[in-house]
């Protein structure tokens, strides 16, 4: 019966569960693309390790003001770490600078990266074609490079990198391996760069002796505080630095930042779900505003039924009925559009988006619960009726 | 044998407002099944408010009115819905069919109500009664005005009521369809039906077999007519 009269009003029918519909599709799309970019942002931060700790060089502070460079954390504390700290499987000194790289006549202007050969492990890079640079190598400060995914499509395009020069600020470096492709941070793509032995980095391109970053892999997770403080006291004794003075370095790890991005983007999350949900209850006021037209134009309809016998309790059904079923339909083609949405999106956008069953059942049993809520009224209201005033309703 | 409806001191008085509409006092009155009887008088009379009253649309404010032998003013309003579902059938000036539902499902819906199965069946068979089978997948739209209160009987019939009650059901037709409806009535009451039948046109109620006449919401007469004999 219910579903007769919502057939009659085809249009009007159709218009009511728009709302529902935008509102359950935006509720599932804007979810699962703020829980796609909370789970990208994860991944892409979880590919740096979550077990490294990262030593870089302090600021040069007079009166609490920065004033320069320190310069004083060198590749020698890295060996050091390495040889006299328990409990790490690997020690990649890095120093980096952007560089002008050319290949006949490609230019590209990419990162330099001089680090030791445990970088790869460390970093969670993939040797693509060839090998890494070994420790003689390093050693040596030979002019040999490993290439990242974007330098050699730049560079390179179909041909085969490896055993070619490239210039690197005008000095040639051998090719001896290519990355596989990591994938691009929205900030920074870790593809678009060169991998040289840092020696050959220190002496022959920055002319620096410093490093700019140590990264130590912990073996265990659960002793990352403790390794912390070990390395942290090595380098005080390296540096010597005296008891109550601030170090020249400082040391952190990628799961400090790995919480609080995560923590960002659920906040994202709710805050695009919560809009979401107030389409969805806007959905819901218009349900009621039509459903309480249609009692007030059905009223004579009401009357008849009454009179030939219909209780209270069905008046009440009906309306509830057809409330709940535009919300229902509005739901289920909201569901479908939702999903196709994201879909969307993350075809199109490259934005990755996660359509969790959750999300969806959300959105589904709460457009079923605005349908009774707010028909509720519009349906009590119609069941309450006089039946003789209702047949004299014109 | 108990009469099937029973009227004492009977009375509605109607707020509109701060004025109190007194429109039905002391009315008094018996009808026994199978009687044809027309209820008379000009607009204002009270008629209609005594039959919103019988039809159990609506409670008296004194008095009782006690339909087989049950005091209405005893009953819920869920029970009263039932009773109008079971034991009385309506036929309204205006027809009041459902213009959405065809003709046989509008006489289907006090099946549907009473949650009596195979409804369908019984409807048909009430359509037949009322000589309209073949329009039953019509819609009120598409039927004339005769056929629609043809309908709305078949509707008030269908669920064998002890009762019908007919609200000037000839007022919006021509003579010939009045007729008509006039026969349908008769034959139902031939079989037992009891009818009480609303109008003001007088030589409709000298059809029935009892009139009543009401003015300023009382009963202002009672008396049989010719007809009354012939059962």
């Amino acid at each position: 019966m219910a579903l007769r009269s919502l057939i009659a009003n085809k249009l009007r029918s159709f218009l009511t569960a728009l709302g529902i519909v935008i509102g359950v599709a935006s509720v599932i799309s804007m979810i699962s693309i703020g829980e796609g970019a909370r789970k990208q942002t994860l991944e892409t931060i979880a590919k740096f390790g979550t077990n490294i700790i990262s030593v870089k060089p302090g600021q040069k502070k007079t009166r609490h003001v920065s004033t320069g460079k320190v310069t004083t954390l060198i590749l020698e504390d890295a060996y050091s770490i390495d040889e006299h700290i328990e409990g790490i499987t690997g020690v990649a000194p890095q120093t980096y600078q952007s560089a002008q790289l050319k290949y006949v006549n490609k230019n590209s202007n990419s990162t330099v990266r001089g680090t030791t050969s445990d970088y790869p492990r460390l970093a969670n890079f993939e040797i693509g074609k060839g090998r890494f640079f070994n420790k003689e190598e390093t050693r040596g400060a030979k002019r040999i490079c490993v290439l990242g995914a974007t330098v050699v499509k730049n560079l390179f395009e179909k041909e085969d990198p490896i055993g070619q020069f490239v210039k690197v600020d005008g000095d040639n470096f051998l090719v001896i391996g290519t990355m596989e492709p990591k994938g691009a941070l929205s900030w920074w793509d870790p593809d678009d760069q060169i991998f040289v032995p840092i020696t050959t980095a220190q002496k022959r391109l920055f002319g620096q002796k410093h490093v700019q970053s140590i990264d130590i892999q912990v073996e265990n997770i659960d002793e990352l505080e403790t390794v912390k403080e070990s390395i942290t006291k090595l380098l005080r004794r390296r540096h010597n630095t005296r008891e109550g003075k601030e170090s020249d370095f400082y040391v952190s790890n990628s799961s400090q930042w790995l919480n609080s991005w995560g923590d960002a983007a659920k906040t994202f999350t709710f805050l695009l779900g919560g809009i979401a949900a107030i389409s969805l209850m806007v959905g819901g006021i218009g349900i009621m505003n039509i459903m309480l037209v249609s009692v007030t134009e059905r009223t004579r309809e009401i009357g008849i039924r009454k009179a030939i016998g219909a209780k209270k309790r069905e008046i009440l059904e009906q309306f509830l009925i057809e409330s709940i079923l535009i919300s229902f339909m509005g739901g289920g083609i909201g569901v479908v559009l939702g999903v196709g949405i994201s879909k969307a999106v993350s075809k199109m956008g490259g934005w990755d988006t996660v359509i969790s069953l959750q999300s969806i059942l959300l959105a589904f049993g709460f457009s079923v619960a605005v349908g009774v809520f707010f028909g509720y009224y519009p349906a009590n209201k119609a069941s309450n009726l006089n039946p003789i005033e209702a047949l004299r309703y014109e | 044998m108990s009469s099937m409806i029973k009227i004492e001191n009977l009375g509605k008085t109607y707020n509109q407002g701060s004025i109190e509409v007194c429109a039905l006092k002391e009315v008094n009155l018996e009808i026994n099944p199978g009687e044809f009887v027309a209820i008379i008088g000009p607009s204002g009379s009270g008629k209609s408010t005594l039959m919103n009253l019988m039809g159990c649309l609506d409670q008296p404010t004194v008095g009782d009115y006690i339909l087989e032998n049950v005091n209405v003013k005893t009953l819920d309003p869920n029970k009263l819905a039932e009773i109008r579902n079971r034991r009385i059938g309506f036929v309204f000036q205006s027809f009041n069919l459902l213009p959405r539902a065809t003709a046989l499902e509008n006489v289907e819906l006090p099946l549907l109500y009473g949650r009596i199965p195979n409804s369908r069946e019984i409807a048909l068979k009430a359509l037949e009664k009322v000589g309209l089978a073949e329009r039953a997948k019509h819609r009120p739209n598409e039927l004339s005005g005769g056929e629609r209160q043809r309908v709305a009987i078949a509707r008030a019939i269908v669920n064998n009521p002890a009762i019908i009650l007919a609200d000037e059901p000839t007022g919006n037709l021509d003579s010939t369809n009045g007729e008509e409806i006039l026969r349908i009535f008769n034959d139902l009451n031939a079989e037992g039906v009891t009818i009480i039948l609303i109008t003001h046109e007088k030589e409709i109620a000298d059809r029935t077999k009892r009139i009543i006449a009401m003015k300023d919401g009382k009963m202002v007469s009672d008396t049989p007519t010719n007809r009354a004999s012939e059962c």
